[in-house]
Order: structure tokens, then sequence, then C-alpha cells
């Protein structure tokens, strides 16, 4: 009895003083508010916004409500995030593996590279690609064609704009060869295990992707028309280029600089998980007889991921925070549109603020368990 | 021993009472931001980060500009010294907050006066120091010479949380133009990316643009159109709450406008102490208990001519001498044809 009231008390009196203080703050922004004559509350979220965006993933204009240039704020930080994700990624695992490679020169620039973009303030270098490099992009009407048919200018990527018909014919014929490649899988485990055959399952789960979707498309079922960005004349000396997909410089210079940052940081990250790995281990399982890629796909990768994910989840976290920079050029993230331009139309600071802190609590945790999920399914499962 | 307890409250509660009461009747004489601005023996005051001829900091931090001046006639007012000031540079995003919050007293920041903010926030807008109204800039080899040629498919740069944002739908939507915005938190952000080229024209208040235009590198390569698409009425905002507060700020600025109607001026204002015009001498303190009403002396708007001048002084310094906007439009006053009108100080 003794030992357990020893127990609870401490804890007891830590929630009482939490409370206490949450309390205090309430109370105190209570009568600070009354006293200044704000009222509280959530209801201006479906007042008309009155104010446009310049880049959303959904309809949007400013005869639309609050809530909704909220969830356009909200979709914007997720892409960028998720592009961010996929390019720091790719460029991490990269560059990790480079610096350990017996080349001198690739060694060296991976070390190089890593060392310089980790050590420039991350806002700096957002300004520098936005400023600096977009800058240094010609304007429209004096752009040569990138890949035939897209334009980089100083106004934005432009790219050719597809336009679907019976894109759900298409959507569902991409399900079904996920759907195959799934059975197929754990078809030729089974063969694996009980007759030690094997089938190329990689080769025919691309040729799968590819067939189905492109049988829609030649039985015409699926028609798909491509429109060009084509040149059009604004003023005597200002131009666009209309019809196609303008990717904003703003969206181009974020992604840039947040992945290029944070790979330097998935790069460390992948280095130590595979020099985590004993020598031995790589030396067994040749001396087993695994050709090098086996050796790569079924013994080090497997355990050097265990080292590389809970760090590497920390730098997808970063990522998503550091994309609340994006205010700085303008590109309309979250920050930008509600906890900026909406926070002043409205003046509901607490509110705003609140929602806006919620919301990247959400994202941050919905990440953690994402890699949480994942990491767990890697560990060593101890039977 | 519990008798004694019991007198003893009685006789705490009694005296608290009086004392409440005596405060609160001292308390409507007197008000708290002036008490409080007394103690720390400065005004503190909103300003933008930077918009040469409203305010602006020079290399050595000193900050001029009209808005400017109105905090230092306040500061001259309720501290004696116009120099006692502290400034607070403040984004458009930040300044709302940053006065109900109790950050700063006094909002003098070119912000537009509009019937949301002075209801909805716990704001209250004293007066207009400034009447402008949304302007477009372009460059010159467009070729565009009015708002009518604009096409769909414009780019405009501008700032975030303005009223900049909400006037530009207005605008093009009337006109049926489809327009991408591009907006930044910073001013001198927008003026680099029109500078680079990344938008087709720069849209906010016209005596902004004037200012900004400045600081392009080719100054001459872009002119404001002369359409005017809204109404800015730029004035000074202090918190709800405080109305003798809010009554000294707004009368600051009333006593700069009228000193000018009268012909009073930082160099002039001693010797109009022996005017024969009883308005002049309420003005510069030689007549009437002006200052009394606010809890202030006498003297206090003779310190605001003599330390910060008239407004036409300070207009001159700031805006017109600059080269900003040298024709004062209807920043002039009533009786030479523009529409600065302010009620009379008696």
């Amino acid at each position: 009895m003794n030992h357990r009231l020893k127990n609870i008390i401490p804890q007891l009196l830590t929630l009482l003083f939490v409370l206490a203080v949450i309390g205090f703050f309430t109370i105190n922004a209570q009568l600070n508010m009354d006293e200044r004559g704000i009222d509280f509350g959530y209801g201006f979220l479906g007042q008309e916004s009155s104010f446009d965006v310049q880049f959303s993933l959904i309809d949007y204009d400013g005869s639309h409500s609050y809530a909704r240039a909220y969830l356009v704020g909200l979709l914007n930080t997720i892409l960028v995030s998720v592009l961010g994700i996929i390019f720091c990624t790719i460029i991490g695992v990269i560059v990790g593996v480079a610096r350990l490679s017996p080349n001198y020169l690739i060694r060296n620039t991976a070390a190089w590279y890593v060392e310089f973009f980790r050590n420039v303030p991350l806002l700096l270098q957002i300004f520098f690609w936005y400023y600096a490099a977009l800058r240094a992009l010609p304007l429209p009407e004096n752009t040569e064609p990138l890949f035939g048919v897209t334009y980089l200018t100083v106004k934005g990527y432009y790219i050719p704009r597809l336009i679907w018909e019976n894109f759900d014919i298409l959507f569902y014929s991409i399900l079904a060869a996920i759907i195959s490649i799934v059975i197929i899988k754990n078809y030729a485990k089974k063969l694996q295990e009980e007759k030690g055959q094997q089938l190329p399952v990689f080769l025919i789960s691309v040729s799968l992707l590819v067939i189905l979707p492109a049988l829609t498309l030649i039985t015409g079922m699926v028609q798909l028309e491509v429109a060009l960005p084509v040149l059009k004349q604004l003023s005597k000396t200002s131009f666009i280029y209309a019809d196609g997909i303008s990717v904003p410089p703003e969206l181009l210079a974020l992604v840039l600089a947040l992945s290029l940052y944070t790979a330097t940081f998935v790069a460390e990250c992948v280095r130590a998980g595979i020099q985590g790995i004993s020598k031995g281990q790589k030396e067994a399982a040749a001396s087993v007889g695994l050709n090098p890629s086996q050796i790569l796909k079924l013994v080090i990768m497997p355990q050097a991921l265990r080292i590389i994910i809970p760090p590497t989840t920390n730098q997808y976290l970063n990522l998503t925070k550091n994309s609340s920079l994006a205010a700085a050029i303008a590109y309309p993230d979250l920050v930008l549109v509600f906890a900026g331009t909406a926070l002043m139309q409205t003046g509901r600071a607490i509110e705003i603020v609140s929602i806006t802190m919620l919301t990247y609590l959400s994202l941050s945790l919905s990440i953690s368990i994402l890699m949480n999920w994942y990491n767990k399914k890697i560990a060593i499962k101890e039977k | 021993m519990l008798k004694t307890l019991k007198r003893l409250v009685y006789l705490f509660t009694s005296v608290a009472l009086l004392l409440s009461f005596e405060t609160g009747a001292f308390a409507a004489k007197k008000s708290k931001t002036l008490k409080k601005t007394q103690k720390m023996g400065y005004v503190r005051c909103g300003v933008s980060q930077g918009l040469p001829g409203f305010s602006n900091a020079d290399a050595s931090g000193n900050w001029t500009g009209v808005d400017v001046d109105l905090c230092r006639a306040v500061a001259a007012a309720t501290l004696g010294d116009s120099g006692k000031v502290k400034f607070y540079p403040l984004s458009a995003k930040e300044r709302f907050t940053a006065l109900t919050s109790g950050e700063i007293d006094v909002l003098s920041r070119n912000t537009t006066w509009t019937l949301s903010r002075d209801a909805d926030i716990g704001l209250t807008f004293v007066g207009v120091n400034f009447y402008d109204g949304q302007g477009f800039m372009v460059r010159k080899s467009s070729g565009i010479t009015s708002t009518s040629q604009f096409k769909s498919g414009i780019s405009a740069c501008t700032n975030i949380g303005t009223t900049t944002e909400l006037n530009m739908r207005d605008f093009f939507n009337s006109k049926g133009i489809k327009y991408e915005p591009v907006a930044f938190e910073k001013a001198d952000e927008v003026v680099a990316a029109y500078d680079a080229g990344r938008c087709d024209t720069y849209t906010t208040d016209k005596s902004g643009l004037a200012a900004q235009r400045t600081k392009l590198s080719k100054p001459d390569d872009h002119i404001v159109l002369p359409e005017t698409i809204s109404k800015e009425p730029l004035g000074p905002v202090v918190r709800q709450g405080d109305s003798v507060w809010e009554d000294i700020v707004r009368w600051s600025l009333n006593v700069m406008i009228e000193a000018e109607e009268y012909g009073i001026t930082s160099a002039n204002a001693d010797s109009m102490k022996s005017s024969e015009n009883p308005a002049i001498k309420r003005l510069v303190g030689a007549e009437g208990e002006l200052g009394a009403a606010f809890g202030l002396d006498n003297d206090w708007s003779l310190r605001i001519i003599k330390q910060v001048g008239n407004y036409g002084e300070s207009y001159k310094r700031n805006i017109a001498d600059t080269g900003i906007l040298p024709d004062r439009g209807p920043n002039q006053l009533w009786t030479k044809g523009g529409i600065l009108y302010v009620p009379p100080a008696r």
C-alpha cells in the first residue's frame, strides 16, 4: 500500500501541476480577450474567404470558405512534403552508397556534397534556389523546349496537360495489375519454399503494370489527349504558356532546396546503416553461393534497414516541418495561406494558430506511425 | 482571538473597498496605457519593416516617415520628448497580433481602415494620416498604359495579409480576367520577385508602389498605372478598451493637421502664443485646459508642433522632398482642395 502511494503521489502532483498551468493560460487568455473585446470561436471557418490562392490541387477561389482555404494549404504542404521525401530518399541513398565507393572521385564528391549542403542554413538555400537559380532562367518567349514539349521559364515549368476519357477504366486496370502482382508474389514464395523453383517476379510485375493499362488504351476504351503548352502574348513584352499545366517556380525551388538539404542527412543514415553490418555477413553470404545482388538484397539491406529507418524517420519529420519555410518564397502552403492570409483577414490568431499546430502535429504523427509500422515489419522477429 | 481576527478581516475589506473606489474614480481620468508608458519612459510603436516615406530606418537605425512622426508626436505629448519611442518593425501579418497582445501600444504602419478590422478583432482606428488607393506597377517595355490592357494569365506580385489581396480579387473578377496571385510575406521579397520577371505586375497601395519603385534595379523602366482600384485610408490603430489612450493618439494626429491649417510650424510655434486667434492660442497651450481631459499638461500640443512639426512639414520632409509623391493629391488640407479635415481642437 505504502509503496503504491509512493508511486502515485508524484504522478498525481505532476498531473495537477500540468493542469494548473494549462488552466492558468486558458483563463488568462480568456480574461485578456474579454477585456479587449475579442470573441473566440471557430464559426469563421464557414465564412467566405474572398482571397485567391496562386496554386491549388483542388477547385478553389475566393468564393469558397476559409475551411476550404485551409484544405488548399494543407494539400500543398502535403504535396511538397511527399515530393521532398521521395527525392531526398533517392538522392540520399545514392549519395550514402557513393560515400562508401572504392572510387576516389565518387567517394569524395559525395562527401563534399554532404558537408556543403548540410552546413548551410536551409532558409538561405531556399532563397538561393528561388532568387539566384530561378532568376537565371529565361523569360517564356526566349525559352528553348526541354524534352521537346516542356518549357522551364522564370514564370514556372510548363508541361503538357493530359486529358483522359474514361480515366476510371485505366484506374481499375492498374488496380487489377497490382492485385495480380500480389497473388503472383505469394505463389512464387510458395513455389520457392516447396519446390525450390524461382519465378522472375520482378519482370512479371513490371510487364503486368505496363501491359494491362496499355491494353485499355490500345482497345480504345480509354482515350488520351495531350494539350501542349502554347506561347501566348499578354502584352508587348509579356508572354506565358497557355493550355498546359504550369508548375510554379516556388514549388520547384522549395522541393529542390528541401530534398537537397535533407538528402545529406539521409545519406549519412544510409552510410551508417551499411557500415553497421559486419564484413563477416557479406563473406558468409558469398560462401553459401549468393551472387552480389542477392547479398545486398537478402543479407545486407534487411539488416542495414533496421539501423537506417529510425533516424531517417526523423529526417522525414524535419522535412515536413521545414516545408513551412515556404512562406518566405510565396509557395502557398498551410502557413502562408492559413496561418498567413486567413489569420490576417479574420484576426483569429488563437484559433488559427491552434488549428495549424494540431495539423502539423497530426502530419508528423502520421509519418511516425507509418515509419514505425515499417520499422516493426523489418525488425528481427523473435520466435 | 476569533473576535480580533474577524475585526481585522472587516478592517481590511473596508479599506480595500475604499481604495478600489478611489482608484476606480481615478482610472476614469487617467489611462492605463498612459500610466504604463510614462512608467516605462517610452512609447511602444509598431511600424513597417521598411517603407520609404512612411516608416523606414536608415543605416544607423534612425526611423523616419509620416507614420514614424505620428509616434513621435504621441511621445512628445505624453513624455515630453519626441525621441522617446521604441520602434517595433512588423510584417503585415504580425501587426494586429502585436497590438492586441499588448506588445505595442500604437500601430502606425500604413494600415487600411476597414469595417471588419475596426469592429471584429479588438482594434480601434483613430483617424487617417494618409489617403491612399491601390494601383498597379508594370514594366514600361510591356506597352501597357492602362489596366484595361490586362489579359487573362497575368501574374501579380503582392504582400500577404493585406487588403490588397482582397481588392485584387474583386478587381480582376469584375473584369473577368484570370490571374495568378503571387503573395509574399515581406515587401522586399515582392520587389525582388517582380524585378526578376516572376510577375507581370506589382500591386499594392499607390504610395507603396512609388516608394518600392525606388528599390528596383532600374526604377525608370517601370511605371505606376493611372487607375486606382480601391479606397485605402491609412491610419494609426490602438487596442480597444482604453478610450483615453485612443483619444491621446487621435488628437496627436489631429493637432498636427490643425496646426498646418492655422499656419503653426515648428519654427513659429513659440511666437504663436501671443497670437490674437483663440484657436491658435488653444493649440499652443496659451489658452484653455485641453490637456487635462487626457491627464496631460497644457503644453502637450505645443511640444508636438515644436518637436515634430505640423502635418505639412512632416509630409514635405518624408514624402515630397524624397521624391516619392511630390504632389499631395487628396492629402492636402480641405481649405486647399484636399480632403484633410479634422474636428476642431477646443
